[in-house]
């Protein structure tokens, strides 16, 4: 891929006429020991609208955020015009003429359209005047970009799409001229995206320059000049979109890693263990997390889920391990249905025989400041041998279970009076999985059993997986690494927006193909249409 | 980050925050033009220079013991009750009810009695909170301080209406008959043939010892203890392992509810030996700064209240002995060390930790 | 100041000791709640102490508690440490005395506003409802509207007592008078608490009241400040409040706690202490009206007149003021 990006480069220094609008360099920004951003170097032209995608986490906010001065990068220069800019805060960003529209409005809910507009930009201490001229251009405004709302509608009583249409105003209004837009399609209908995608091209016909990061490709295809693609901090390509494709930027996005091999036969699936139907999550905030999804597992195989996060792999994992409701449809574990309404108790999942390793064992799977031993047995801890008389728990069988544990799972140090917080990423998620694996469950749940662990864990964790499946157990395994899922399944579903996009068997499917289901086109359907 | 020895966390940050709060309320001394040393002199003997000054002082302390047993428990499951004064005044009259009703049998009897019905008490008063807060979403905060008024006000329509003492004009219960004062220290010591000067520190003392055992036991031995610190370090994690959010919450606002509800014991039954308006005086906000002084943990809450009661009892010994001090002084003092053993302790906690971090780095 | 006539007491004290020998006395003083500086009750006795300290170079031993639960402590403390005299102003003191004073049979104890039935306690109580009487008749006489208004601080006998005998001296002089009467609360805190007693006050004054007498200890300052904003006079009591609000306060109801601490801790040092109990009326001097700069252009010598009279009357028994104590009633209202 590094070709593509030499040749992109090498384009933009062709057309450098005008200085480019923003130029990149170097860019480089940690936190704590995570590298958000590595040498980031982009350059986009004026009266452009350039794409950044990439998964979450692969650091397209952190790069944004150290443009419009919310971070400071730990080391390399912007120039904004061909200038070098130093940006400390909003406000030297404002002065830039940056503006950004975030993913969660920054707007004052019970305030009017007009006073949210001048908010920060008032002319003096008197509002009136300030207002008065706002009026005005809020009007030229909108008649020049269709970006028409009501100056005086409160913020908080507007539909969406036009709570972003605030946003942009806002920045217009300070008179931006490059316009970052992070994730602006997330919260929108198909029909207010089309309108969001007109007043795009309106502001790039007036000479704006147009930054727009997502994950969703067909958005990238449909409008952007220009796309970057980032992955783990790293800008791996930036390309002409008229010259690339969804498969291209979906390989570019996931990324060729080092082919992992997994020692394992072939399945041999058996009965049917766990069938979903129609399984549907609607989180606190009333947005749709699953949209109907059905699936079966067997006895004896690993079912991959692949998708970029965020897609209700999560969601999935959750409602399947009794942390969360679901709002719909059944789930069958071994002929009996699960309570999936009233029973919001992930206890009762254990006992029903589901075991679940956690994507986020910093957050779920284990108690930072437990112990280990307190560690290895939490979920279980109600069962009645790690329990004594009189409510008291029975400590020393729980320190017993644990040097166990430690030395099956080769967790190092093997010190059971060692705080979780104080192992390595590898050795922890060992803890979490000595603990599921070992109470010997029907159905596994695995989240992201290897992010974050080291080379030499991920062998052995993949090899227990491997060992459980062949006693017979069903796995459900989600995860981000495409080459995981290839490695571990023998079936494999994609996850996008909440849906199932597609099933495949991995020797007949590769990355390219599953990257494409992972942004939401299936290429089998596509071909056949 | 937090890269500082343990001897330091318990013993180093909270003796500079104690020199520190001397140190201001010293000057606030010296400002109305009294001798600060002769002050803190009259302060330590007051409190501990003779079996009058120690009764005193373990009798506060019984107070704070029970409270900041309360504060301690709920900070486990990192919830904030703020309500033990509420709750204690409410034990109160568990103590009150069973003591005017049993009186004329004998202590041993009224006694565990009492216990049971200011626990059960206390218990109930902190329970609505709880519940509101586990199933409503209702700041635990912000609904045991109103408890705390509305116990206040219950208490005096009680005061003033079923408990009042015939024909008295204070708000004040008849004196409790023999068969339900606890016995007193000097008491005690006397069936062993020892001689004490008369103070109000009684047997709740020993239970109050008791309560912090049990305390440990429950917090670091049982399995509602394993599940209680669970939730309070990491909800989420409590959730994924099928702890109950709802259940912890209550039974641990219940557990805390009932220590603070049995303060009552010592004050109502043991001290008063009649039920007075105010025999809470304040203990259930000392006890917020006693459990944050005691890291939550019993031992340090069994310290902490020491300190406070002899605070408390070197601050009323000054009262009596300079009068110049006044009692709003005093209240002063008092809340100069709860500020900085309390709301201030990051004052001292940053320099220390800095100051240790660039000595590893001399390494 | 007022001229105060020595008590019978005082006098008998005086009588007996002589001028012999002055015992060597550690008298102590314990204040209630509202604190020594209320600018009412435990003020008056504040001032009897430091009369007594002026007079004899004396020194005494003071305490202000901060909590109900610290009236044993305080006593005991003072009891053990062998002070003598130990004189408390407060009906609240009345349980703690009664154990305290049983403990310590050898030390004297002097308590205002109650009486304790033991051999070496010294109950002092005062004839309020014939004070309050006498402020009664000046309101009657001062008010245009013919409506004044009472606020008690706590809500009990003590106080309804004084409540019956301004009502009393109201009625005594305007039959047709209306008397609104609110009390501040049922607990201590009624006694500190300026704002409701404002509050009252002023709700009085919008239903016509144009004289409000309290009694309600530190809430009172409250009651006469919103009296005097309101440009309608109050009536202090206790102390000489009439200096609170200069020219809006009609006069006050005097107290003499004073006299009471002062007198115990003479006694004790002329070695003639004398427990029992005593009652102080219009008769010893031990309640009446207060007159001074504040309030000379506001009281006229005809109201002056018709209160001497009636207070000769109730020395001579020819008027007879309902104690409300007495059976707990009051025929007036």
């Amino acid at each position: 891929m590094s070709d593509v990006a030499q040749t992109s480069k090498g384009r933009s220094d062709a057309t450098a006429s005008l200085p480019p609008a923003i130029e990149l360099s170097g860019i480089s920004k940690s936190f704590g020991p995570v590298q958000a951003n590595k040498d980031i170097s982009l350059t986009v032209q004026k009266g452009a609208i350039h794409g950044i995608v990439g998964e979450n986490g692969a650091g397209k906010s952190t790069l944004m955020s150290i443009l419009y001065g919310f971070y400071q990068a730990d080391r390399g220069e912007i120039k904004i015009n061909g200038k070098p800019t130093q940006i400390h805060n909003s406000d030297d960003a404002i002065a830039a003429g940056i503006g950004m529209v975030h993913q969660h409005f920054m707007l004052v809910q019970p305030f009017t359209v007009l006073e949210n507009v001048v908010l920060g930009a008032e002319d003096g201490a008197l509002l009136r005047p300030s207002l008065a001229k706002a009026r005005k251009l809020l009007v030229e405004l909108a008649h020049e970009y269709e970006l028409e709302v009501d100056p005086d509608a409160v913020v908080e009583e507007l539909a969406v799409g036009l709570q972003q249409r605030v946003e942009i105003l806002k920045a217009l209004y300070r008179s931006a001229d490059i316009l970052i837009l992070d994730e602006p399609t997330g919260v929108l209908t198909p029909a207010e995206a089309d309108h969001l995608f007109r007043i795009l091209e309106g502001l790039k016909a007036q000479g704006k320059t147009i930054i727009l990061i997502t994950h969703k490709l067909r958005e990238i295809m449909a409008i952007t000049d220009t796309v970057s693609v980032m992955r783990r901090g790293e800008m791996t390509a930036t390309v002409k979109t008229s010259e690339t494709s969804p498969t291209e930027l979906a390989e570019l996005m996931v990324g060729r890693r080092v082919l992992l091999q997994v020692d394992k036969d072939v399945a041999t699936p058996g009965e049917s263990l766990l069938q979903v139907k129609d399984l549907k999550v609607t989180d606190e905030d009333g947005v749709d997390r699953l949209k109907s999804i059905s699936l079966e597992l067997k006895r004896g195989e690993i079912l991959g889920v692949a998708g970029v996060a965020g897609n209700g792999q999560s969601a999935l994992l959750e409602v399947l391990g009794g942390i969360t409701e679901a709002s719909g449809g059944q789930v069958i574990l071994n002929g009996q249905p699960l309570d999936l309404l009233g029973g919001n108790d992930a206890g009762d999942r254990r006992k029903a025989g589901i075991g679940h390793v956690p994507e986020d064992r910093h957050h779920l799977g284990l108690i930072m400041k437990f112990l280990a031993w307190e560690n290895t047995t939490f979920g279980y801890h109600g069962e009645p041998e790690f329990n004594a008389s009189m409510g008291l728990m029975n400590q020393r069988e729980m320190l017993e279970d644990a040097r166990g544990k430690m030395e099956r799972f080769d967790i190092r140090p093997p010190d059971p009076k060692l705080k979780a917080a104080n192992f390595s990423g590898g050795n922890q998620q060992k803890i979490v999985l000595a603990r599921e694996i070992e109470r010997n469950p029907d159905v596994l749940l695995i989240g992201q059993p290897t992010r974050g662990v080291d080379i030499g864990a991920i062998e052995f964790i993949h090899q227990q997986i491997v060992a459980l499946r062949d006693q017979g157990k069903a796995i459900l395994l989600v995860s981000v690494e495409l080459e995981e899922i290839l490695a571990l399944s023998d079936r494999i579903i994609v996850m996008f927006d909440g849906k199932i996009s597609g099933e495949r068997l991995p020797g007949e499917t590769d990355e390219s193909e599953l990257g494409l289901l992972m942004a939401g086109i299936d290429p089998k359907a596509e071909s056949a249409a | 980050m937090k890269s500082i020895p343990r001897w330091a966390d318990l013993a180093l940050i909270p003796f500079l925050n104690l020199f520190l709060a001397f140190f201001v309320a010293g000057l606030v001394v010296v400002f109305i033009g009294e001798d600060p040393f002769r002050a803190m002199k009259i302060m330590l003997t007051g409190a501990l220079g003779s079996d009058y000054g120690i009764g005193y002082t373990l009798f506060y302390t019984t107070n704070f013991i029970f409270t900041g047993l309360a504060v301690a428990v709920a900070f486990h499951g990192s919830l904030f009750n703020i309500g033990g004064e509420g709750q204690a005044a409410l034990g109160g009259v568990g103590v009150a009810v069973v003591a005017l009703t049993l009186d004329g049998t004998h202590w041993l009897i009224t006694f565990p009695l009492a216990i049971l019905s200011a626990a059960i008490f206390g218990a109930l008063w902190a329970l609505v909170p709880a519940y509101l807060q586990a199933k409503r979403g209702s700041h635990i905060v912000i609904t045991t301080i109103m408890f705390n008024y509305i116990g206040a006000k219950l208490l005096g329509f009680l005061m003033n209406g079923p408990l009042k003492k015939e024909g008295s004009m204070a708000p004040e219960s008849r004196r409790f008959e023999d068969g339900a004062q606890l016995p007193f220290m000097q008491d005690i010591a006397g069936w062993f043939g020892m001689e004490m000067t008369r103070t109000p520190l009684n047997i709740s003392f020993f239970v109050a010892l008791i309560c912090c055992v049990l305390v440990w036991l429950l917090i670091w031995k049982s399995k509602f203890g394993y599940e209680l610190r669970a939730f309070g370090f990491q909800q989420p994690a409590a959730i994924y392992a099928g702890i109950n959010p709802v259940k912890i919450t209550v039974i641990t606002m219940v557990v805390s509810g009932a220590l603070a509800g049995m303060m009552a014991l010592n004050t109502v039954m043991g001290e008063q030996q009649k039920l007075v308006l105010d025999h809470v005086q304040g203990a259930g906000f000392v006890g917020i700064a006693v459990a944050l002084m005691g890291r939550s943990h019993p031992v340090g809450v069994l310290l902490a209240a020491i300190l406070f009661g002899v605070l408390y009892q070197g601050g009323t010994e000054l009262a009596f002995e300079i009068p110049a001090i006044s009692r709003d002084m005093i209240v002063t003092i008092q809340a100069l060390v709860i500020l900085f053993m309390g709301a201030l302790e990051n004052l001292v906690r940053f320099p220390v930790e800095g100051m240790f971090a660039r000595l590893s780095r001399g390494n | 100041m007022h001229f105060l006539k020595s008590l019978a007491l005082t006098a008998a004290a005086a009588g007996l000791a002589g001028a012999s020998f002055a015992a060597d006395i550690k008298p102590a003083v314990i204040f209630d709640i509202g604190g020594k500086f209320d600018g009412s009750f435990n003020e008056a006795s504040f001032r009897g102490a430091e009369r007594f300290k002026e007079e004899t170079g004396i020194e005494y031993r003071e305490f202000e508690i901060q909590s109900d639960a610290q009236r044993e402590q305080a006593l005991r403390r003072f009891a053990q440490q062998g002070n003598n005299p130990i004189v408390v102003a407060g009906f609240a003191y009345g349980s703690a005395m009664e154990a305290v004073a049983a403990e310590f049979p050898d030390t004297n104890f002097a308590i205002v506003d109650m009486v304790v039935d033991l051999p070496n306690v010294r109950s002092v109580v005062f004839n309020e409802h014939e004070g309050s009487y006498l402020v009664g008749m000046m309101a009657a006489m001062k008010s245009e509207s013919g409506t004044v208004g009472f606020v008690g601080g706590m809500d009990i006998p003590l106080i309804r007592k004084f409540a019956c005998g301004y009502v009393q001296g109201v009625k005594a002089v305007n039959a047709d008078a209306t008397v609104i009467q609110n009390m501040t609360g049922t607990t201590g805190a009624a006694w500190n608490d300026p704002v409701k007693g404002g509050e009252l006050t002023r709700s009085q004054v919008d239903q016509g009241a144009d004289v409000v007498y309290h009694a309600a200890g530190g809430t009172g300052r409250g009651v006469l400040q919103a009296a005097a904003d309101a440009g309608i006079l109050g009536i202090g009591v206790d102390s000489n409040q009439n200096g609170m609000q200069p020219g809006k306060v009609l006069t006050s109801m005097l107290k003499r706690v004073d006299v009471a601490v002062y007198n115990a801790m003479m006694d004790a040092k002329n070695d003639a202490f004398t427990p029992g109990f005593s009652v102080l009326g219009v008769a010893q001097d031990g309640v009446g009206y207060a007159m001074d700069d504040n309030n000379k252009d506001l009281v006229s010598s005809d109201m002056v007149d018709a209160v001497e009279a009636a207070k000769a009357k109730i020395i001579a028994g020819e008027i007879a003021v309902h104690d409300y104590t007495s059976d707990d009633s009051c025929p007036v209202s």
